[in-house]
């Protein structure tokens, strides 16, 4: 084998590449952000569902509901305590978004984070931006 | 096998270059297009498909077209096409990546195309459409890399791909059925309405197929030590013969239908394409140049001498493969929305981008097919010691 | 209401159908009591068939229009767009020819020939687009509406190749910009999906008459087909009414009294 150098230089300039990813980042990685909860939000003290399961779930929820008003017509979610709510996002002050109205700190912070890019508000309208 | 692509010459690598280059620029051009939308191409509200959805149409007609070479040899035993059934096989391979491709630009929302997958609806033609595709693509992927690689180890090709070979040759005018049934089965576009579409898409696939096929064969003996065979191109010059007969014979099968009947909801999109309708008249000279250059195919074909010349025969291929692009590639589509369902003349044009989006796909395709054949024929080049 | 109460085991299902539904259900697999429930609204306006007849003696030139097809558009964001080819219509207006296609002849009443006709959505018993769509991302309600998701539309526009009636728009650009006065009540649409008119679907489950009814003053009226009491039954038993293309067999819920 006289490739052995070529070989060895190569394997190092892939390694290097392919792990760029991690030794640029490396050191720079910000605290996992708290989403901010609206004065509406705090009063109310629970969501749809139980806290911990809204901070899993909340994208499963949302599937289920988006199915259940285009598809069936059915807009009105009953959870297990017997509470009623309007099955929408954005729609009225009963809504995802009537409730949790500061769009930048609830969501997009931890959307943000994570990396993930929603393409909710490409057609529905976001709340009007809270003026600080 | 695939280290045979990157031996090559200069005029090889040249190709390949100014194949990447108009890759690069279409892509440039196809991101602008998925940050715009399909509004940077001609199409609207009434002309809702246009440019690409014709390509994708016409190309899996060329597609559907190999199997003319895999047929003769797998179920006739027609010997002297072993030599270029390969060749056929690849064809597709190239034209089916060019029809996916097509269809992928034509999306609005590509990023969500796996929701035909994910919502699988077995009454749309487009599922089927798709399956009809990928299998096809996917069993000449097979074939066509088994028959090659045996042949380059000087060893015959196993029992099973011969049943995959066959099961492929049902599977071509398939793909070509599912296609014309993704137009002949929607009510009120009097166009496409009509039972004679899927055989008449196929006969214009049997013809543009192999005369590609014929003018690849031709470039491959100039460029390459490999010939592919002059009773091979003539046998394949006959095929395309009666293809194209077949052809502008279902095409004026569908006049008279038309013409005799007088319904004008099927007679109006005839009458537009071929003499303009209310003062639309913006693809009439393409037509009648498609009908002639498939009219005089026909007579360079049928006569022998003008057949038997191979200079002739090149540039018979030429207009007839421009001709059917035209018919099916420009005509079938417009044709179909225009009037449109009420009865509007609203007429399309592709557009720059469209067009240079266009030539990307076309480029791609070329490149897979030159890689491909560039395989193909340097392992006929070892194995015959030239 | 009948079959209103629908069991958190369907939402389950519905869930199942798409991809993930395991978190969930394991979520509440702990809740033996009774799990959420999802529910139509009470108010809804529901029908076993929805119709619409239009009175088009009621009309009589196009500012008589005007005010339907602009509450229409209004009300769903529906943007205007200058470049023609790009045009969005939900709801508009054309003549006896164009919409009654074939079935004008030279020596039509004056009225009539000059009268223009209100197109929209025919929301078909027997929706083509319907059976073109490859992901059901427009499907037809147990009601007849047939209706758009626009989540799940992939834009391949099979529909509007489908469609009979030229009734649907494609999104060749974003819309957002071109949409004049943003209502906030109603999502907007984005680049590259297909939409239509909805029957108003989001006012009716909110018991709410759609909105071209509403701005008509009596000359549009929807009900229920199969309710021999209703209000389009009565229309269609007292007047003579026509439907678009009616010889394809898709069976358009919107008459016309001509």
């Amino acid at each position: 084998m006289n490739d052995k150098n070529k070989i060895i230089t190569g394997l190092i300039i892939f390694i290097v590449i392919i792990t760029f990813p991690f030794w640029y980042n490396m050191g720079k990685a910000s605290p996992v952000p708290e989403p901010k909860l609206t004065d509406k939000a705090k009063a109310a003290k629970e969501c749809v569902e139980p806290k911990e399961y809204m901070k899993v779930e909340h994208m499963q929820i949302l599937d289920i509901w988006r199915d259940s008003v285009v598809r069936e017509a059915d807009r009105v979610y009953i959870n297990e305590k017997g509470k009623k709510f309007n099955m929408s996002l954005s729609t009225g002050d009963d809504s995802c978004m009537g409730c949790h109205s500061n769009k930048a700190d609830f969501c997009d912070k931890c959307h943000d984070y994570a990396s993930v890019r929603p393409y909710c508000w490409d057609c529905h309208i976001e709340p009007p931006k809270e003026k600080k | 096998m695939l280290e045979l692509a990157i031996k090559g010459g200069k005029t090889y690598w040249g190709w390949i270059l100014s194949l990447l280059t108009i890759i690069g620029i279409a892509f440039i051009v196809y991101l602008w297009q998925l940050d715009f939308g399909l509004g940077i191409t001609g199409m609207s509200r009434d002309v809702s498909w246009g440019f690409y959805i014709a390509q994708f149409t016409f190309l899996v007609g060329v597609a559907a077209g190999g199997v003319m070479v895999v047929l003769p040899y797998y179920l006739h035993d027609y010997k002297a096409f072993g030599r270029i059934t390969i060749l056929g096989e690849f064809l597709a391979i190239a034209a089916v990546v060019m029809c996916l491709l097509f269809i992928i630009v034509d999306l609005g929302q590509p990023m969500r195309a796996l929701n035909v997958i994910l919502y699988p609806t077995p009454g749309s033609v487009l599922f089927w459409d798709m399956i009809v595709l990928n299998v096809y693509l996917l069993l000449n992927v097979v074939v066509g890399w088994n028959v090659i690689e045996a042949e380059r180890n000087n060893i015959g090709y196993p029992g099973w791909i011969k049943v995959l070979a066959i099961f492929s040759i049902i599977w071509a005018p398939a793909i070509h059925t599912v296609t014309a049934f993704l137009y002949c089965g929607l009510p009120g576009r009097g166009f496409w309405l009509t039972a004679i579409l899927a055989p008449r898409f196929l006969a214009s696939a049997f013809a543009a197929g192999p005369a590609l096929l014929i003018l690849l064969c031709l470039i491959i003996r100039r460029v390459t030590n490999f010939d592919p065979g002059r009773e091979q191109i003539q046998s394949l010059a006959k095929i395309v013969t009666y293809a194209i007969i077949i052809n502008v014979f279902f095409f004026l099968c569908e006049v008279f239908v038309v013409f005799y009947s007088r319904i004008p909801s099927h007679m109006d999109h005839i009458k537009y394409l071929f003499f303009g309708l209310h003062g639309h008249n913006a693809l009439v000279p393409w037509m009648w140049t498609s009908m002639l250059f498939m009219v005089t195919s026909i007579i360079l074909l049928v006569n022998p001498v003008t057949r038997k010349n191979e200079k002739v025969l090149a540039f018979t291929c030429v207009i007839l493969f421009i001709g059917t692009w035209i018919d099916k590639g420009m005509g079938m589509i417009s044709g179909g929305f225009v009037p449109n369902p009420l009865h509007h003349v609203v007429e399309y044009a592709p557009t720059l981008p469209e067009i240079i989006i266009t030539l990307g796909v076309w480029a791609t395709g070329f490149l897979v097919l030159t890689i491909l054949f560039k395989i193909a024929v340097t392992v006929k080049e070892e194995v015959s010691g030239v | 209401m009948k079959n209103s109460r629908r069991s958190f085991l369907k939402l389950a299902g519905i869930s199942a159908l798409g991809l993930g539904a395991k978190p969930v259900l394991n979520a509440f697999a702990s809740s033996d009591e009774h799990g959420p429930e999802i529910f139509p609204n009470q108010e809804a306006l529901t029908a076993k068939r929805w119709a619409m007849v239009i009175d088009t003696r009621k009309f009589e030139s196009e500012e008589d229009f005007e005010p339907i097809v602009a509450a229409c558009h209004k009300i769903h964001n529906v943007p205007k767009l200058k470049e023609k080819r790009h045009k969005i219509d939900w709801i508009w207006i054309d003549d006896f020819k164009h919409v009654f296609t074939y079935q004008e002849h030279e020596f039509l009443d004056d009225r009539v020939k000059h009268l223009p006709f209100l197109v929209l959505c025919n929301h078909c018993e027997k929706p083509a687009c319907v059976r073109a769509c490859p992901t059901r991302a427009t499907f037809k309600r147990e009601d007849g509406i047939v209706l758009m998701d626009f989540h799940r539309c992939i834009g391949c526009r099979f529909c509007m190749a489908a469609c009979p009636y030229g009734s649907r728009s494609f999104n060749f650009r974003d819309p957002r910009p071109f949409v004049e006065e943003e209502n906030k009540e109603f999502p907007t649409r984005m680049k590259g999906v297909v939409e239509k008119c909805n029957f108003c679907a989001e006012r009716l489950a909110v018991g709410k008459m759609p909105a071209c009814v509403e701005a008509s003053n009596g000359a549009i009226v929807v009900g229920d087909l199969h309710d021999p009491d209703s209000n389009v039954r009565d229309l269609l038993k007292n007047n003579y009414t026509i439907r678009r293309k009616p010889y394809l067999g898709a069976g358009p819920a919107i008459y016309y009294i001509v």
